[in-house]
C-alpha cells in the first residue's frame, strides 16, 4: 500500500474536539462528518486539502475525546494518512479499527514541513519526503492490520473473514 | 512477582493466574455503555456484523446524555436510533430523559458497575469508574460494536503510575483539585496507554464523590484506566446499591511500577487550569484577575451531590454577579431530587442561578450554555480545548465547585476563601 501526497502539518496535542468540534456530532454520516474535519484546528482545512493529502502532526495526536467521528470526519475528507510523533490510546485504537492508516515516527513528523510531498509505503514503513529527497522508518504494518484497512476497517475485516470461511 | 489491582483485574477476566505490562489479552466484560452520540456509530457497526442480538440484554447500557433532552431534529433523530435499538434488543438498563442522567454519574449510582468488573464505554470518561476498584477504559463506537455482540475486547496490559498522596487537604481542596494538580505535574500525555493508581492516606479518607472525580480525570493525562483501591467507604457506597455479586481486588505490595510519585497535598491550593489544555494549571493565589461571562457547575467529573453542596454553601444568601451566568446541571434526577431536598436548588435559583435538568450539554458545547466568541468561562468539566464550549475564540477555566461558585459571585475568577 502506497500513499503520496500534500502536507498539512499540525501542532501537539491536536484534541479530537479541533478534529471534530461536538457542534457537529448531531449526526453520525462520515461525509456530513467529513466537512469539518479539523475545522477548529484550521478551519480553511477541508477547502484547501486534495484527496490523497496527509497530516502531520507532532506528540499526542488525538488527545480527548473517545469520538470515532475524528477519524472518520479524516478518513472520508480524504486524508490518505496521518503521520505523528505520538498518538492518544483511545484514537490510535479507532483509527485501526475504522482504516484510517496511521503512522508514528517522531524524526519525520519534526522534520516534514508543510507543503512537502510525502510518500508512505505501509508495507515497509519508509516514509519519503519527496520535496527534500529524505527518508524516514516508520514501523511497519503487520500484514492484518495492511488487510483490516484495504477492507475498510475492523467489522469489514470480520465480516471478510467470517464469509472465507463459508 | 505481585500484581497490581489492574493487572489482577484484567487477568481474571482474561482466565489467567497472571499477566504482566504489554501482555495481549482477550478479556470477559462485565458491562458495554453508549451514549447518543457514540452509540448510533455502533449500532450501525452492529448491524453490518449481521448478529441479531447483543450478548447480554442485561450488561450492554445504553444512556442518552449528551445532547438531551434533544436539542434539534438532528439530535432527536439520533437518540430515537438509540431507544429503537434498545427496545428491539430488549434492553434492561436504558434509560430515558426524566429517569436518567450523566452516564458516569448514573452508572455507579444505579449499581450497575461494582468492584472488580471489567467495563468499556464508547465514551473517553468512562474511566470514572476506577473510582468503585473497577478497570474501566473508553473506546470508540466500532470497539464498542464488537463488545455487544462478543461481551469481550482485547486490551494490552497497561503498565502503572503509582500516585501517592500525603497529608491533610487544605479547606476547599478536592479531589478536583488534586487531579487537575497531577495533570500540570506531569502533562496531557503524561500516563499515555498507562494506568494512574491513586493511592496514599490522604485518598484513604476521600469521599467516593471526590474518587469519582479523579478516576474520570485520568484520560485527561491520556491514561488508559485510573484506579482506587476499594476499602470501607467504596463498600459503604456499593453495599446498598449492587444487585450482583462483586470482587475486591488489592495491589501486591510487590507489584511493579513503571513509576511512583509521592505528592504533598499540604502544598496544594485550590487550582485552575487555563486554557486550552488541562495540564495549564495555576494555583488560585497565581491566577491574577481573570473576568468571567460565565460559570457551569456540574458534568461527569463534578455533578455528584457533594460538589452541589459545595457550589450552594458558597452561594447561599448572596447574588450571581451582574455579569455572570451561572449554569448548574445535577449528573442524575436522583441528585437533582436530593438537591431539592436539601434546599440547594433554592439556594442556587434565590441566588439567580439557572438550574438545569441533567445533561452533559454545555461541556462539549452541545446546548445549554455555549460560549460566543470572546467569552469566558469557569466551568467544573473536564477539558478546555479550543472550542470546546462553543466559539474557537472562547475561553474554558477549569476548576472544582468551590472556585466556580466564588467565581459566579464575584465576576472574577476566585478562591473560596475571598467570599466566605
Amino acid at each position: 500500500m502506497l500513499f503520496e501526497g500534500r502536507v498539512f502539518k499540525f501542532g501537539d496535542d491536536i484534541d479530537t474536539d479541533a478534529i471534530i468540534p461536538a457542534r457537529h456530532m448531531n449526526t453520525s454520516e462520515p461525509e456530513e462528518l467529513a466537512r469539518h474535519c479539523m475545522e477548529d484546528a484550521d478551519p480553511e482545512f477541508v477547502n484547501k486539502m486534495e484527496k490523497g493529502d496527509i497530516i502531520v502532526a507532532g506528540k499526542n495526536f488525538g488527545c480527548g475525546s473517545s469520538r470515532e467521528h475524528a477519524p472518520i470526519a479524516i478518513k472520508y475528507a480524504g486524508v490518505s494518512c496521518v503521520i505523528a510523533k505520538s498518538y492518544a490510546r483511545i484514537f490510535y485504537r479507532n483509527a485501526i479499527n475504522i482504516g484510517l492508516p496511521i503512522f508514528e515516527c517522531p524524526e519525520a513528523a519534526e522534520a516534514i514541513e508543510e507543503g512537502n510531498r510525502v510518500q508512505v509505503n505501509a508495507g515497509t514503513g519508509v516514509i519519503t519526503n519527496v520535496t527534500t529527497g529524505e527518508t524516514y522508518q516508520a514501523k511497519a504494518f503487520p500484514e492484518f492490520m495492511q488487510q483490516l484497512i484495504e477492507a475498510g476497517g475492523l467489522m469489514a475485516y470480520v465480516k471478510e473473514k467470517v464469509n472465507s470461511r463459508g | 512477582m505481585g500484581m497490581t489491582i489492574t493487572e489482577k483485574i484484567l487477568a481474571d477476566h482474561a482466565g489467567k493466574d497472571f499477566v504482566e505490562p504489554g501482555e495481549l489479552i482477550n478479556a470477559r466484560l462485565d458491562v458495554v455503555l453508549g451514549n447518543d452520540i457514540t452509540a448510533p456509530v455502533a449500532i450501525k457497526e452492529f448491524e453490518r456484523l449481521g448478529v441479531d442480538r447483543v450478548y447480554d440484554p442485561d450488561k450492554v447500557v445504553l444512556v442518552p446524555d449528551h445532547f438531551t433532552p434533544n436539542k434539534d431534529i438532528k439530535s432527536a433523530e439520533q437518540a430515537k436510533m438509540v431507544r429503537e435499538f434498545a427496545r428491539k434488543q430488549n434492553l434492561t438498563n436504558y434509560f430515558e430523559v426524566g429517569r436518567m442522567g450523566i452516564e458516569h454519574c448514573l452508572l455507579p449510582e444505579q449499581g450497575l458497575v461494582l468492584p472488580g468488573d471489567v467495563i468499556i464505554g464508547a465514551d473517553s470518561h468512562t474511566c470514572t469508574y476506577g473510582a468503585l476498584g473497577a478497570f474501566a477504559t473508553g473506546v470508540g463506537s466500532t470497539d464498542m460494536a464488537a463488545g455487544m455482540a462478543t461481551g469481550e475486547a482485547w486490551f494490552r496490559v497497561p503498565e502503572t503510575i503509582k500516585f501517592v498522596y500525603r497529608g491533610k487537604l487544605n479547606p476547599y481542596v478536592s479531589g478536583k483539585d488534586l487531579i487537575l494538580y497531577t495533570i500540570g505535574l506531569i502533562g496531557v500525555d503524561g500516563a499515555r496507554y498507562m494506568s494512574m493508581e491513586f493511592t496514599g492516606d490522604t485518598i484513604k479518607s476521600l469521599s467516593m464523590d471526590n474518587r469519582f472525580t479523579m478516576a474520570n480525570m485520568a484520560i485527561e493525562a491520556g491514561a488508559k484506566n485510573g484506579i482506587f483501591e476499594p476499602d470501607e467507604i467504596t463498600i459503604a457506597y456499593i453495599e446498598k446499591r449492587a444487585k450482583r455479586p462483586y470482587k475486591l481486588y488489592h495491589s501486591d505490595p510487590d507489584a511493579k511500577y513503571a513509576q511512583v510519585i509521592e505528592i504533598d497535598v499540604t502544598k496544594i491550593e485550590p487550582q485552575v487550569a487555563f486554557p486550552h489544555l488541562p495540564e495549564n494549571t495555576r494555583p488560585i493565589s497565581q491566577v491574577g484577575e481573570v473576568a468571567i461571562d460565565q460559570v457551569v457547575i456540574g458534568s461527569c467529573t463534578n455533578g455528584r451531590i457533594e460538589d452541589l453542596r459545595v457550589a450552594a454553601e458558597i452561594i447561599k444568601g448572596r447574588k450571581v454577579h451582574p455579569n455572570v451566568r451561572l449554569i448548574v446541571l445535577p449528573g442524575t434526577q436522583e441528585i437533582y431530587l436530593q438537591a431539592v431536598r436539601e434546599g440547594l436548588v433554592e439556594a442556587i435559583v434565590e441566588a439567580g442561578g439557572a438550574f438545569s435538568t441533567p445533561t452533559c450539554g454545555p461541556c462539549l458545547g452541545g446546548h445549554m450554555g455555549i460560549l460566543a466568541k470572546g467569552e469566558r468561562a469557569v466551568s467544573t468539566t473536564n477539558r478546555n480545548f479550543v472550542g470546546r464550549m462553543g466559539h474557537p475564540e472562547s475561553e474554558v477555566y477549569l476548576a472544582s465547585p468551590a472556585v466556580a461558585a466564588a467565581s459566579s459571585l464575584l465576576g472574577r475568577i476566585a478562591g473560596p476563601e475571598e467570599v466566605v
